[in-house]
């Protein structure tokens, strides 16, 4: 899957979604201070805070840090630890690989069996079909985990069945959602991916129910919406699980949460995911892989280990903006799983900044020029 | 990946360092280096405009494609060389000497009033315009005592900026 960044610079509906970024960029960063004073022409020639910041993003800038792989460090290189990783490497690859895919093809062969007759036959029985394929949609994700050798510990109440509630979680990987389903039917929103995943998508997914987006189309927000809304009132259907975020991050910072699931007039139930990179990065850098190597990558290495926590649903505070409730939830998940908040839209990874930010810079370069030009 | 420093030999190190005239320390040509990586997308050797142009702070930056023109398609060597005059180390005659090259945007070795009035237009934008950002540059000129049709050598802008000193400095983040 490759994402180049398209040249068009981002539609005005995803400003909406941000709250001001000045807000958050640290005091060192932008501000400095107001120059007073008489203009002289030293002040006009003198654009070194502007180059020194330009410079300071080329050389570290905290969006591209959410997005970096942190290969673990090897530690195999001396004379005994050697030979062990070599053979550790040999049963990874030769033993542990083929007896999970074994498991993961017994896996599907159990489900499908189950599922296409139920899903067929029981066409009049609603509710009970719902119930069958809900429980083996569960039992496939528990499949998925083992084939990983995933080591998840859930912290918390487990999320129960209500309507006008909504699950929120920090994103990292697809297996995000595949380490929570394994412990509950969620109904989930997703972006349209192509080749396998995509086809998985329409036809199991479907069953739990799943909402589509396509994160170019613009007007499709507004369709989006009202999906989600429809589905929140629905008590039949599963608890909704949403990422927020809208992108996959690396799992040490949360960018800014979209507020779409945070003005659905319901209860926000966060939910905070955290790996430990002991043996693997679960970290899908989709610039780098496709998720089917990342499968890949997770099948041949010795566990995921990961910690969810279910957190206190929260409310819509009096007083409170959609895009408030979403940064405190934001903060509360964060907390949790000990991730540092950083003030940028993950869709930035696709789109370019709006030219609004560069224009507050100019507008106060501008205003401050033309009123020293006053002064005496 | 790996660590960055396994595919930079100590010759390599060496070799940068001479190149920025020691101004960095080696551990920070390592992270520059990582950074670097980490920018060229597909290991080209350089980095592209579209790659610095994914950076949202860069782009958010009004002097971005300034910069853009004299940091586009550098080798590693260079990029480091370009930014060495952000070092802490740097003197400040190399840092005006940064400056002066940003303004002279044609190479010709003098800053025209022309060349002065397009870095105030990216810096003010649609907040100032032509005829206030000539008047203001008209005035503080004549008051340093240059004209319209002056050209402005580097020693100028050393006159200029030199006796108060230019703060640009830039930390390399070494973890």
């Amino acid at each position: 899957m490759n994402s180049t960044g398209t040249l068009k610079s981002s539609s005005s509906e995803l400003d909406l979604d941000r709250p001001n970024i000045e807000d958050y960029l640290p005091s060192g960063a932008a501000i400095q201070q107001e120059p007073r004073g008489k203009l002289r022409l030293h002040d006009l020639l003198d654009i070194s805070p502007t180059l020194s910041e330009a410079a300071g993003a080329i050389v570290d800038d905290s969006f591209t840090r959410c997005f970096k792989s942190n290969p673990p460090e090897p530690w195999n290189w001396n004379i005994y630890l050697f030979p062990l990783w070599c053979f550790g490497v040999v049963v990874r690859y030769l033993i542990l690989f083929p007896t999970r895919v074994l498991g993961l093809t017994l896996g599907w062969i159990i489900f499908l069996s189950a599922f296409i007759p139920v899903h067929l036959l029981l066409k009049g029985h609603d509710k009970l079909r719902r119930n069958i394929e809900r429980s083996l949609v569960e039992m496939m994700c528990g499949f998925f985990v083992a084939s990983w050798t995933g080591v998840v510990k859930y912290h918390g109440p487990k999320p129960s069945r209500r309507p006008k509630q909504v699950f929120v979680a920090n994103h990292t990987s697809m297996i995000d959602f595949i380490i929570l389903e394994q412990m509950t039917a969620f109904a989930v929103i997703m972006q349209k991916h192509p080749g396998w995943v995509g086809l998985l998508q329409s036809t199991i997914l479907e069953s739990v129910g799943c909402i589509w987006f396509n994160r170019t189309e613009a007007k499709d927000r507004e369709i989006v919406a009202r999906k989600l809304r429809e589905h929140v009132q629905g008590a039949d259907n599963n608890p909704l699980l949403i990422f927020p975020e809208g992108t996959c991050v690396n799992n040490h910072y949360t960018v800014m949460f979209k507020k779409g699931a945070f003005e659905l007039g319901c209860t926000v139930c966060p939910v905070a995911i955290k790996y430990n990179k002991i043996f693997v990065d679960a970290f899908w850098n989709s610039r780098k892989q496709s998720f089917t190597k990342h499968l890949l990558q997770l099948m041949t290495s010795w566990a995921v280990v990961c910690d969810v926590w279910y957190l206190e649903p929260q409310n819509l505070k009096p007083g409170e903006t959609p895009i408030e409730f979403a940064e405190r939830v934001r903060d509360i998940i964060s907390h949790r799983a000990g991730l540092k908040k950083v003030p940028w839209d993950g869709y930035l990874k696709y789109s370019r900044p709006s030219p609004k930010h560069r224009e507050r810079k100019q507008q106060n370069f501008a205003e401050s020029v033309l009123r020293r030009l006053e002064e005496k | 990946m790996g660590t960055a420093s396994s595919m930079l030999t100590q010759y390599d190190i060496e070799e940068v360092q001479e190149h920025c005239n020691h101004l960095f320390s080696q551990q920070e040509i390592v992270c520059l280096y990582q950074r670097f990586c980490q920018l060229d997308r597909n290991a080209k050797g350089f980095i592209s405009s579209d790659e610095f142009l994914s950076i949202p702070e860069f782009v958010m930056n009004p002097l971005s494609q300034r910069l853009l023109k004299m940091v586009d398609a550098l080798n590693f060597k260079d990029f480091v060389a370009f930014l060495s005059a952000f070092s802490s180390k740097a003197s400040t005659h190399q840092k005006i000497e940064l400056i002066f090259k940003v303004y002279d945007s044609d190479h010709n070795g003098k800053v025209s009033f022309k060349d002065m009035l397009e870095v105030l237009k990216d810096l003010s934008g649609s907040y100032m315009s032509d005829e206030q950002r000539e008047e203001v540059l008209s005035q503080v000129l004549k008051e340093a005592g240059y004209s319209k049709d002056c050209y402005l050598t580097l020693d100028d802008f050393i006159k200029v900026l030199g006796h108060s000193g230019v703060k640009m400095d830039v930390e390399v983040p070494v973890d």
